[in-house]
């Protein structure tokens, strides 16, 4: 996990596309700059990126859904709970269920735990964009590799 | 028994807060009742899961981006029920 580089992911441990979930898990590092300022002397994982963690988790999967033919992006949020506090060191686990795909566009809901006890959960909508350049979509066999995502299975 | 329109109706006011009253089989979702885009994903996905189709979304759009079509012939609720009783009647046949 590099807060900073907002790679989220460190590792998928189940991609499920029959089921329509995903698993992943990741560690919240020790040290970065978001702590320096979330908060000064007491380093706080902000909320808003645990949403974004359920974001890419579900992301993913609806990227594989739809066979890598555009590019999920996170259109709204609704229902947001941050359940409890995450700390530098903390390993997380997300679960990522996609409930609809329509046309241009997805439904997905969320979760995320830490040591079993359940610190988030979202209902997300996607707009399916076309990719805005034909590297972005090239670079995700890699960053898929890098985090254990059987993208090329899905590709259409 | 509900007519589409009614089911659609219901949607949008539920979806969007819109009073049911105003809204009209001659409204038109985006000039007359103003439900932005992002909106208009919710009430798909309800109509949709509603009566268990895909609307064509992409290729709407697409059409009237194209000069291929009017946003009156999708968004005009009246239009948008008999679209949806056509997509209906294709998942029977």
């Amino acid at each position: 996990m590099r807060l900073e580089y907002f790679q989220m992911i460190d590792r998928f441990v189940e991609v499920d596309a029959a089921a329509r979930v995903a698993r992943a898990i990741c560690t919240v590092p020790k040290q970065s700059p978001v702590f320096e300022g979330h908060f000064p002397g007491y380093p706080l994982m902000p909320g808003v990126l645990l949403i974004e963690c359920m974001a890419q988790t579900t992301g993913w999967l609806v990227s594989a859904l739809t066979g890598f033919t555009g590019l999920p992006a996170l259109a709204g949020v609704k229902e947001g709970k941050i359940r409890s506090a995450v700390f530098p060191g903390d390993e997380l686990e997300f679960e990522g269920r996609v409930v609809h795909e329509g046309s241009g566009y997805a439904m997905g809901e969320a979760k995320g735990w830490c040591k079993g006890v359940a610190v988030c959960d979202a209902k997300l909508t996607y707009r399916i964009i076309p990719y805005p350049t034909p590297e972005l979509r090239a670079g995700l066999w890699d960053w898929a590799e890098r985090i254990n995502f059987p993208a090329k299975e899905f590709v259409k | 028994m509900s007519t589409t329109f009614d089911k659609v109706a219901e949607i949008i006011a539920e979806t969007c807060d819109i009073p049911r009253e105003n809204i009209k089989p001659e409204s038109h979702a985006i000039n007359d009742l103003e439900i932005d885009s992002l909106d208009f994903l919710d009430i798909a996905f309800a109509i949709d899961k509603a009566f268990g189709i895909k609307l064509p979304l992409e290729q709407w759009t697409q059409e009237v981006n194209d000069g291929k079509a009017t946003t009156d012939q999708y968004f005009v609720l009246k239009n948008l029920c008999e679209r949806i009783d056509e997509l209906i009647a294709a998942k029977g046949a």
